[in-house]
């Protein structure tokens, strides 16, 4: 290794140094900005109110309606199961645990569309999840809302429970003894001393579930059907323009989820800050 | 509350943590349950607690049977070893927790709360403290706010686990007297687990050695120190020179050279091993007794610790010997002396736990 004089043992030469920084900064700038850019740039070519006019169409506030509701369902639905599990999994030792920790982790290590396709496969007109009987009874389930709940719900299944198993883990369940032999029952130890302890990590997870569950294309574009003002949540949407060779409202409509993207970033740095300072106070 | 342990068993997996112990806490007592690591003191403190269940065996409140009541029935208070202290919530909000989570009949109002969280504190000396947190606090005031803790619930026993064992020497020592004296205003039954034999000696009124899941002695710091029912306790309790030796009409020999003053218990004649405390070593000018060759000498604090080798002996011993000793001068490395025990313990060599069968050769 080359070191410079002057500097300390583990800094590098100062060209290194530069070369090292620039080179970062480059990659952002043509992997990151320079698609926003564009991004803004195609969006609002057409102007200010061409640009309104493009997110305001019936098809595609239905498309933020769904991708909004889709959200609603899904969100909520993941912070139980993924507090019961990620409880389950730090603070208790049951037969099968391994087995449960493997389980939450499935969403991420399979591919969305493969996802999608199973639901195909359970709600389709000849499904193992009683497709015919559905159809009898008019609950459409494929190629409707319901199916895109559940495909968003199943791909953002493990944030949450992600997020809060090692958390719990660290902090052991000593806390919790504690608050038993003091007379609490489970639920006042839950809420009053489980779920205070985790609650930065909680919304983080809260905070990336969303996230992933209003940009999720693939499982929900299997199951969706593309039905427009129907069918599409805002990733589709954009496709739908985009093949449509309407780049500009294309555009328009995927700035929104940038949009959503800067604003979760920005808040997973509040909450990050927010975060270490709970963490260093909490040390001991 | 009087707690009687009776035959109680526990087991993890093949490990035998508990096996038929039996043991009875006397109403206002300070008990000290002492043992090495893996010893069963803290699976024995968290079967009366409530946090284990014991396989086998009863644990009795007052002569009720309280086995099989879960510990947030039993009203008991439970002090940690790391204090498990909510790190969420401020001193004052850690002590009022028993209250606030109290069933709505039995909840005390809001003011009732605040006028006792203040008394407690109060109590343990940190009233200045309610609104720091766990964090904010030294090792010393977090083991007062988990006392306070566990005294808020108004408990029937104090169950406290190794309550000293995370504190630097200086602070445990003062936290130690400031508890005996606790103690002795609450006249709460109490009994607390420790592997340190000074904290236990000093705190208790009857100490519990504990051995590989049984109990090995039960009795005042006194009679255990003094008269160790078995070598285990008496290695356990403090220093001691392990020497081979023969027992003959009751004395204690090694080399045809009876060695002690005072030999006890009266055992029969056969091999043995005798126990000395360094502190009845004594080093004499008498040529009769054991000749020893100094080792090693350490002459800083109150006494001057002298290693010996015991000559046509591996054995080396160890003997206190006052700094104001007249001998000490002429202790120096490679010096040869001769030494007498004022005090030996002796147990039977080939002594299984029943008494030794008789004189072997």
């Amino acid at each position: 290794m080359i070191a410079s004089r002057g500097a300390s043992s583990i800094a590098e030469p100062v060209v290194v140094r530069w070369i090292l920084t620039l080179l970062a900064l480059g990659f952002l700038a043509v992997f990151l900005c320079m698609p926003l850019a564009v991004l803004v740039h195609e969006a609002l070519k057409k102007g200010i109110p061409a640009y309104l006019a493009a997110i305001t169409t019936d098809d595609t506030l239905a498309a933020i309606r769904l991708t909004l509701l889709a959200a609603a369902i899904a969100v909520p639905a993941n912070v139980v199961f993924g507090v019961a599990a990620a409880w389950a999994v730090a603070k208790f030792e049951f037969v099968g645990k391994s087995v449960l920790t493997t389980l939450i982790d499935l969403p991420f290590s399979v591919s969305p569309v493969i996802a999608g396709m199973v639901y195909v496969l359970m709600f389709g007109s000849s499904g193992w999840a009683g497709g015919p009987w559905l159809m009898d009874h008019g609950i459409k389930v494929l190629f409707a809302t319901p199916a895109i709940v559940l495909a968003t719900t199943f791909v953002t299944f493990p944030f949450v429970a992600r997020e809060l198993i090692p958390l719990m883990q660290e902090q052991g369940t000593e806390e919790e003894l504690a608050a038993i032999s003091l007379g609490a029952s489970g639920w006042q130890t839950f809420f009053r001393v489980t779920l205070p302890n985790v609650r930065w990590g909680l919304l983080y997870g809260v905070l990336l579930c969303n996230a992933r569950a209003m940009g999720e294309f693939g499982a929900v574009s299997v199951v969706s059907g593309h039905i427009r003002g129907k069918t599409n949540t805002v990733p589709l949407q954009v496709e739908v323009l985009f093949n449509d060779y309407n780049i500009s409202a294309s555009f328009a409509v995927a700035s929104l989820l940038a949009l959503l993207a800067v604003v979760t970033l920005v808040a997973k740095s509040v909450l990050d800050w927010q975060f270490a300072r709970s963490r260093r106070r909490a040390a001991h | 509350m009087r707690i009687d342990v009776r035959n109680v068993s526990k087991r993890f997996q093949d490990f035998r943590a508990l096996e038929r112990v039996s043991l009875t806490v006397n109403d206002g007592e300070l008990v000290a349950l002492l043992g090495p690591s893996g010893s069963g003191k803290t699976t024995l403190l968290r079967c009366i607690s409530g946090l284990d269940f014991p396989d086998a065996g009863e644990i009795l409140f007052d002569g009720d049977d309280a086995s099989s009541s879960h510990v947030r029935d039993r009203k008991v208070g439970f002090v940690f070893q790391h204090y498990a202290l909510f790190r969420h919530m401020t001193v004052f909000e850690n002590v009022a927790f028993g209250l606030r989570v109290k069933k709505r009949a039995e909840r005390p109002t809001p003011d009732v709360i605040k006028e006792r969280v203040s008394t407690l504190l109060r109590l343990v000396q940190i009233e200045q403290l309610g609104g720091r947190y766990p964090s904010q606090l030294s090792g010393g005031q977090r083991q007062r706010v988990a006392l306070a803790r566990a005294l808020a619930i108004e408990p029937r026993v104090l169950l406290l686990d190794e309550p000293f064992g995370a504190l630097d020497a200086k602070v445990r020592k003062e936290l130690r007297r400031w508890l005996r004296r606790l103690h002795s205003d609450l006249k709460l039954t109490s009994v607390f687990v420790t592997h340190d034999q000074e904290e236990a000696l000093e705190l208790a009124d009857r100490v519990v050695v504990m051995g590989a899941g049984r109990i090995e002695q039960v009795g005042t710091p006194t009679e255990v120190y003094d008269r160790p029912a078995s070598p285990f306790v008496f290695e356990f309790l403090g220093n001691a020179n392990r020497i081979p030796c023969m027992v003959e009409n009751g004395h204690a020999i090694l080399d045809g050279i009876p060695f002690a003053r005072h030999t006890a218990p009266r055992i029969g004649d056969g091999p043995a091993i005798a126990f000395v405390r360094p502190h009845d070593l004594e080093i004499v000018s008498d040529v009769r007794a054991l000749p020893a060759t100094i080792r090693h000498v350490t002459a800083a604090g109150p006494v001057a610790k002298v290693e010996m080798a015991l000559d046509g002996l591996q054995a080396m011993v160890e003997a206190e010997i006052p700094r104001s000793s007249e001998h000490l001068p002429d202790l120096v490395v490679g010096a040869k002396v001769n030494v007498v025990a004022r005090e030996a313990r002796v147990f039977s060599a080939n002594a299984a736990p029943p008494p030794a069968a008789g004189p072997a050769a």
